[in-house]
C-alpha cells in the first residue's frame, strides 16, 4: 500500500461526499414522505388500494437495487414516446433523476413497513382519548398518531439510514461521480483499488457513524418515556438527566 | 348550540352488540345539570359499552344521544349499520364531554401540562397564554402541579389518573365521564383521585360515573343505576338502593360487593 498515493486521493475522494449526501439526503425525504402515504393506504380499509400499496413494498423489497437503477435508467428508453408524450423524458435522460427516483422507491417500500408497524403499535387508549377530547381524524394523527409510531419507528429507521448511505454507492454504475463513482474514475487511471476503496470505505464509515449518532441522539431526545414496550417503571433519574 | 333548558345529557333506549352478543338490550338516562350518577353492575353488565356509546367510542346499533339538547347525527354506513353522521358534529359534542379512563390514557409522548393543554390547544384553538393558565391552575387544583413538566410514565397510577381528570375539565365540559377510574390502581392510591371526584361534584359538575367503588356511589352520587344483562335492573336514589334493593339481583350484588 502506497500511503503518499493514499493521502493523495483523500481530497479528490472527499470531494465526492457532497454528491453522496445530497443523493441521500433527497432520496430519504423523499421516499420517506412517500412512505408515510404507502403506510397509510396499507392501513385503510379499501382491499383493492391496501393491495396495490403491498404490491409496491412486495415488488421494490424483492428484487435488487441495482436492477431497479438499471431498468429506470436504461429501461426508461423503451418507452420514450410515452415519456415524451407526458412531457417526463427530460426527467428520464438524466442520470441523476433516475438515481433518486430509484432510491426513492427503493427506501419507501422499506420505510413504509417500519411506519406501518409504529402506527399499529400506537396504544388505542391513546388514540381514544384523542378522539373524546374532540379531536378530528388529521388533528389526532398529526398530534397523537404520527408522534407515537414515529417514536416507535425511529430505531428501524436509523438502520435504513444507514443502509441508504450503502445503497447509494450503486448510482455510481449509472454515472453519477459520488465517492464510489470517483473511486472507480481513480481507479480506471492508476490501476491501484486497495488504496482507493481503503480511502472510500473510510468516508462511507465516517458517515455512518455521523448518520447513527444523529438517530440515538435523535431516539434519546424523543424517547420521552413512550416506548411502550419498556417497562413501566423506567429509571426516572435517567429519563429526567436526558432533557 | 345549546339549549340551556335541556338536560345535560339524554341517552335514549341504547342498544349495542358485538358479534352476537347482545351488550346493551335498550338503556336510557337522563342527566340534568348538577347531576351526579353512578352506574354499577357487575363486569359484564354492560356498564363502560354505555358509557363508551355515549361519546360514541362504540357507536350504538340504536338509540339516541341528546347532548345539550343536541342530538348526536347518525346515517347508515355502506352496509346499512348506524355509523357517525357527521364527524364536525361529533368532534363538536366530544368536545363538551369530559372523559376519564380506567387506564388513564394520557398522550405518552406529552409532559403533564402538555396533555392538559392539548385539547383547548389544538381542538378549541384557545390561545396559548390564557390554555396555561388554565391548565397549571387545574394542576393545582388535582394536587399536581409540581410534576407539570414530567411526563406519564413518571407518574404513580394515582397522578396519571388525576392529570387525567384535569385534562378532561381543561375543556370545561359540560359533562364529566367517567368509566371505572379507580379500577386500575393500587388500593392506596384509590383515595386521592376519589377525593378529586367528591370535590368535583361539590362543586355542582355534571357526572356519570361507571364505578365499583359502593362508598363513592353511596356518598356522592344523586342517583344510582344498577346494570345487569345489559338492562338497568334497577335505579333509584343511593339511599333507597343501598338500602332497600327491590330486585333479586341487585341485593345479591350488593351482598357480595359491600
Amino acid at each position: 500500500m502506497d500511503l503518499g498515493f493514499l493521502i493523495e486521493i483523500i481530497p479528490r475522494l472527499a470531494a465526492g461526499v457532497p454528491t453522496t449526501l445530497l443523493l441521500v439526503a433527497q432520496s430519504l425525504a423523499l421516499g420517506f414522505a412517500l412512505a408515510v402515504v404507502v403506510a397509510l393506504v396499507r392501513l385503510q380499509p379499501n382491499p383493492l388500494g391496501a393491495g396495490a400499496a403491498y404490491g409496491f413494498v412486495y415488488v421494490f423489497r424483492a428484487t435488487p437495487l441495482l436492477v431497479q437503477i438499471f431498468l429506470i435508467y436504461y429501461g426508461s428508453g423503451q418507452f420514450r414516446p410515452v415519456l415524451e408524450d407526458l412531457g417526463v423524458w427530460v426527467l428520464f435522460r438524466d442520470a441523476w433523476f433516475c438515481a433518486v427516483l430509484a432510491l426513492t422507491l427503493n427506501t419507501a417500500a422499506y420505510t413504509s413497513e417500519i411506519i406501518r408497524a409504529g402506527l399499529q403499535s400506537v396504544p388505542l387508549g391513546q388514540i381514544e382519548a384523542g378522539r373524546a377530547v374532540g379531536m378530528s381524524r388529521l388533528q389526532l394523527f398529526r398530534r397523537v398518531t404520527f408522534p407515537l409510531a414515529v417514536r416507535q419507528a425511529l430505531p428501524a429507521y436509523g438502520n435504513e439510514v444507514i443502509l441508504m448511505v450503502k445503497a447509494s454507492s450503486l448510482a455510481s454504475t449509472i454515472t453519477i461521480l459520488e465517492i464510489t463513482g470517483i473511486a472507480k474514475t481513480i481507479i480506471a487511471a492508476s490501476f491501484r483499488p486497495v488504496e482507493v476503496f481503503v480511502v472510500a470505505g473510510a468516508f462511507y464509515l465516517a458517515i455512518n457513524f455521523v448518520a447513527t449518532r444523529a438517530v440515538r441522539f435523535a431516539e434519546h431526545r424523543l424517547a420521552t418515556a413512550s416506548a411502550p414496550t419498556r417497562a413501566p417503571a423506567a429509571p426516572t433519574r435517567q429519563l429526567a438527566a436526558t432533557r | 348550540m345549546t339549549d340551556p333548558a335541556a338536560p345535560a345529557l339524554v341517552a335514549e333506549d341504547i342498544h349495542k352488540h358485538f358479534g352476537s352478543l347482545e351488550v346493551l338490550k335498550g338503556i336510557s338516562l337522563t342527566a340534568k345539570r348538577e347531576d351526579v350518577i353512578s352506574i354499577i353492575g357487575a363486569s359484564g353488565s354492560g356498564k363502560s359499552t354505555f358509557l363508551r356509546c355515549i361519546n360514541f367510542l362504540e357507536t350504538p346499533d340504536s338509540g339516541r344521544i341528546v347532548v345539550g339538547g343536541e342530538e348526536i347525527r347518525i346515517k347508515p354506513d355502506r352496509l346499512g349499520r348506524p355509523a357517525i353522521g357527521d364527524h364536525r358534529q361529533l368532534s363538536r359534542i366530544r368536545a363538551r364531554l369530559g372523559m376519564v379512563f380506567q387506564g388513564f390514557n394520557l398522550w405518552s409522548h406529552m409532559t403533564v401540562l402538555e396533555n392538559v393543554m392539548e385539547g383547548p390547544r389544538v381542538v378549541l384553538r384557545e390561545p396559548e397564554a390564557e390554555v396555561r393558565d388554565r391548565a397549571e391552575a387545574l394542576l393545582d387544583k388535582v394536587g399536581i402541579a409540581e410534576k407539570r413538566h414530567a411526563y406519564p410514565v413518571e407518574l404513580s397510577g394515582g397522578q396519571q389518573q388525576r392529570v387525567a381528570i384535569a385534562r378532561a375539565l381543561a375543556m370545561e365540559p359540560q359533562v364529566l365521564l367517567f368509566d371505572e377510574p379507580t379500577s386500575a390502581l393500587d388500593p392506596e392510591l384509590v383515595g386521592e383521585v376519589l377525593k378529586v371526584m367528591r370535590d368535583l361534584a361539590a362543586e355542582g359538575r355534571t357526572m356519570v360515573v361507571v364505578t365499583h367503588e359502593m362508598g363513592f356511589a353511596r356518598e356522592v352520587s344523586r342517583r344510582v343505576m344498577f346494570l345487569a344483562d345489559g338492562r338497568v335492573e334497577e335505579e333509584n336514589s343511593p339511599d333507597e338502593l343501598f338500602a332497600h334493593p327491590r330486585s333479586e339481583r341487585c341485593r345479591r350484588f350488593l351482598a357480595n360487593v359491600l
